[in-house]
């Protein structure tokens, strides 16, 4: 059994910094390996699993990724609060209402137009394409005027070659629409109800966009198959794939999925971080409906973030994909100041598989044997 | 000696502090514990989203609450780490039932994943806020050496006998190793060092038993509890 005073360090909770991709490869080894006769106490002495455990229900890493961190109250002054207050009456009663009109105005701009050429040109594809494009980075930007978005875009533009993907860490849905405003990527989805369902399957279509669904089984494969197919054609718009797979709240990467690292193609990576200064643009989809979370950012003063568009990176030889997507991960979180975590996203909505439990099982299993075998 | 503690932050607005204190901020007795942190967390929950700048939604619980919390488990955690452990309680109570379910202790991966979590959770079930302290006291850096042996005994013992048989350390060691040892070989180590100690097989152990085993030289079982 482990010397008790140290800790199984799981691959779970330390080294934020570093990236970690111990939860693929067999993890739980202890540094130190006890030698000796087996004793009864090391067999009864389960603390260092006991900490683990508690440590987990006290604080854990995962939980942290999704937690909205409120912002600090500053009005909480004679002379600060009065004027919060005024701040709210321009908020709610002056600005949010423009926005709504100029958001409106957009709309009606980009229906009124996509409509006739969506049914009209049905014929000359290209040229409907390129229309389509330039409409939905109109709607784009309308969307963010709607809320005053500061975006400042560093790094040199994407251009439309065949055989590149983009990848990007995820926030909220509107990295979509902010990246969007720029270039005219085709994305890959989670399907949605409600009107943002509505909007996916219409205009999103004209894009090339796929859509999922997490709750598939098999869907993962039908999915691998439209990402290459996408990324072999030449003239389809470029692929921006999320492989964080959730929303994480801005200060924290998850493991990135490694479907998009597998597509045989260079990786170009982006990353986004927002500014909280104004509103915290995290979606916390277990908290707010999307709707909810667009009229927050409408009735704030604005929503400030940082775009960079990073090197485009290829497979080393020798690299797996999934230690590709680390390094790309480690490249994104290091750019925008994010810390990196070893939890996949998708634990949100599932239980880890044993096979976690099962390497500390396994280890723990070994280091009895190896003792009775001393004897 | 009473101290104020950031917990009465509301002072600190004066407007949110009177549209708080018209919200009927419950006062908590011995027996309502558990629905005051259920009504706490419902009106906390409510709260969070209206007055989003306001600052930390954990400051429903009263100075009454804390020390009430602090007397049942001992003064094992300070007042400020109590109040952590509440903010955390909420954040893991989903529901705002007053009470951690299974299902939201398993929705931590990191707990999840843990050998003895099927274990641990018969005894930390359904646990309200108060009864998740005392649980939690054991890992305090304060608690003595005879709390945390009486915590791993406890886990050892669940159905509250007051004895630990073969079966009991024999089920524990299986969930350590899982199927990387065979039943057989399972058996053998145990018997092998119970003898080695002292022990026969159907000799069952009690608590006096693990202080002895486990006193010398002592453990650690500590986790610290981070406070903002």
């Amino acid at each position: 059994m482990s010397d008790p005073g140290k800790l199984n360090t799981s691959s779970s909770e330390l080294d934020l910094d570093r990236p970690n991709i111990e939860d693929y490869l067999p993890s739980g080894t202890s540094i130190h390996e006890p030698h000796g006769q087996l004793r009864l106490r090391d067999l009864l002495d389960i603390s260092p699993t006991l900490t683990e455990a508690a440590g987990a229900i006290i604080d854990d890493s995962f939980t942290r990724c999704f937690k909205s961190n409120p912002p600090e109250p500053w009005n909480w002054n004679v002379y600060l609060f009065p004027l919060w207050c005024c701040g709210v009456v321009v908020r709610y009663g002056i600005l949010f209402p423009v926005r709504v009109i100029v958001l409106a105005i957009g709309w009606i701009i980009f229906l009124s137009a996509y409509i006739p050429v969506h049914v009209l040109l049905k014929g000359h594809d290209k040229l409907r394409k390129k229309i389509e494009r330039y409409l939905v980075e109109l709607i784009c930007s309308f969307f963010v005027a709607s809320w005053t978005g500061v975006v400042k875009y560093h790094g040199p533009r994407p251009s439309m070659r065949p055989k590149q993907v983009f990848v990007s860490n995820h926030t909220s849905m509107i990295d979509f629409i902010v990246l969007e405003q720029m270039t005219p990527f085709a994305v890959i989805m989670q399907k949605h109800p409600g009107w943002v369902g509505l909007l996916q399957s219409t205009i999103l279509d004209s894009l090339g966009c796929i859509w999922f669904n997490r709750s598939e089984a098999k869907d993962r494969e039908t999915v691998a198959k439209k990402l290459r197919d996408h990324v072999q054609g030449s003239d389809n718009n470029p692929l921006l794939i999320f492989p964080e797979g959730t929303c994480v709240n801005n200060h924290y990467t998850v493991m990135f999925k490694k479907g998009a690292f597998e597509l045989g193609c260079t990786v170009c990576p982006i990353a986004v971080k927002y500014n909280k200064i104004f509103v915290d643009a995290f979606w916390n989809s277990r908290k707010q409906s999307f709707t909810m979370h667009l009229l927050q950012l409408m009735t704030s003063w604005a929503v400030v973030c940082d775009v960079w568009y990073l090197e485009p990176q290829t497979l080393r030889p020798g690299e797996t994909a999934i230690e590709f997507a680390e390094r790309v991960r480690d490249i994104i979180s290091v750019r925008a100041g994010l810390k990196m975590v070893p939890w996949d996203g998708y634990l949100k909505y599932s239980r880890p598989s044993p096979k976690h439990r099962e390497q500390k099982q396994q280890s723990f299993a070994e280091t009895i044997l190896r003792r009775l075998e001393e004897q | 000696k009473k101290t104020t503690i950031s917990v009465f932050r509301p002072l600190r607005f004066p407007i949110s502090f009177l549209l708080r204190s018209l919200h009927c901020r419950p006062r908590v007795t011995q027996t309502s514990l558990p629905f005051a942190a259920a009504a706490a967390a419902a009106a906390t929950a409510r709260r969070a989203q209206h007055f989003a700048a306001m600052g930390n939604s954990s400051s429903m619980l009263t100075q009454y609450d804390i020390e009430e919390v602090q007397e049942h488990c001992n003064h094992a955690f300070s007042q400020q780490e109590t109040v952590s452990l509440y903010q955390r309680f909420c954040q893991l109570d989903r529901s705002s039932g007053g009470f951690i379910s299974a299902d939201e202790f398993l929705s931590v991966p990191e707990f999840a994943v843990n050998p003895l979590a099927q274990r641990l959770l018969r005894t930390v079930d359904g646990l309200n806020f108060k009864e998740f302290v005392a649980f939690l006291s054991a890992f305090s850096p304060r608690a003595t050496l005879q709390q945390k042996i009486e915590f791993i005994f406890k886990v050892y013992d669940s159905d509250g006998k007051g004895s630990v048989s073969f079966k009991d350390l024999f089920d524990v060691l299986r969930d350590l190793t899982g199927h990387f040892i065979s039943e057989e070989q399972r058996e053998q180590v145990l018997k092998q060092v119970l003898e080695e100690a002292g022990y026969r097989k159907d000799s069952s152990l009690v608590l006096a038993d693990f202080v002895k085993i486990l006193g010398n030289p002592g453990l650690k079982m500590e986790v610290e509890v981070p406070v903002d």
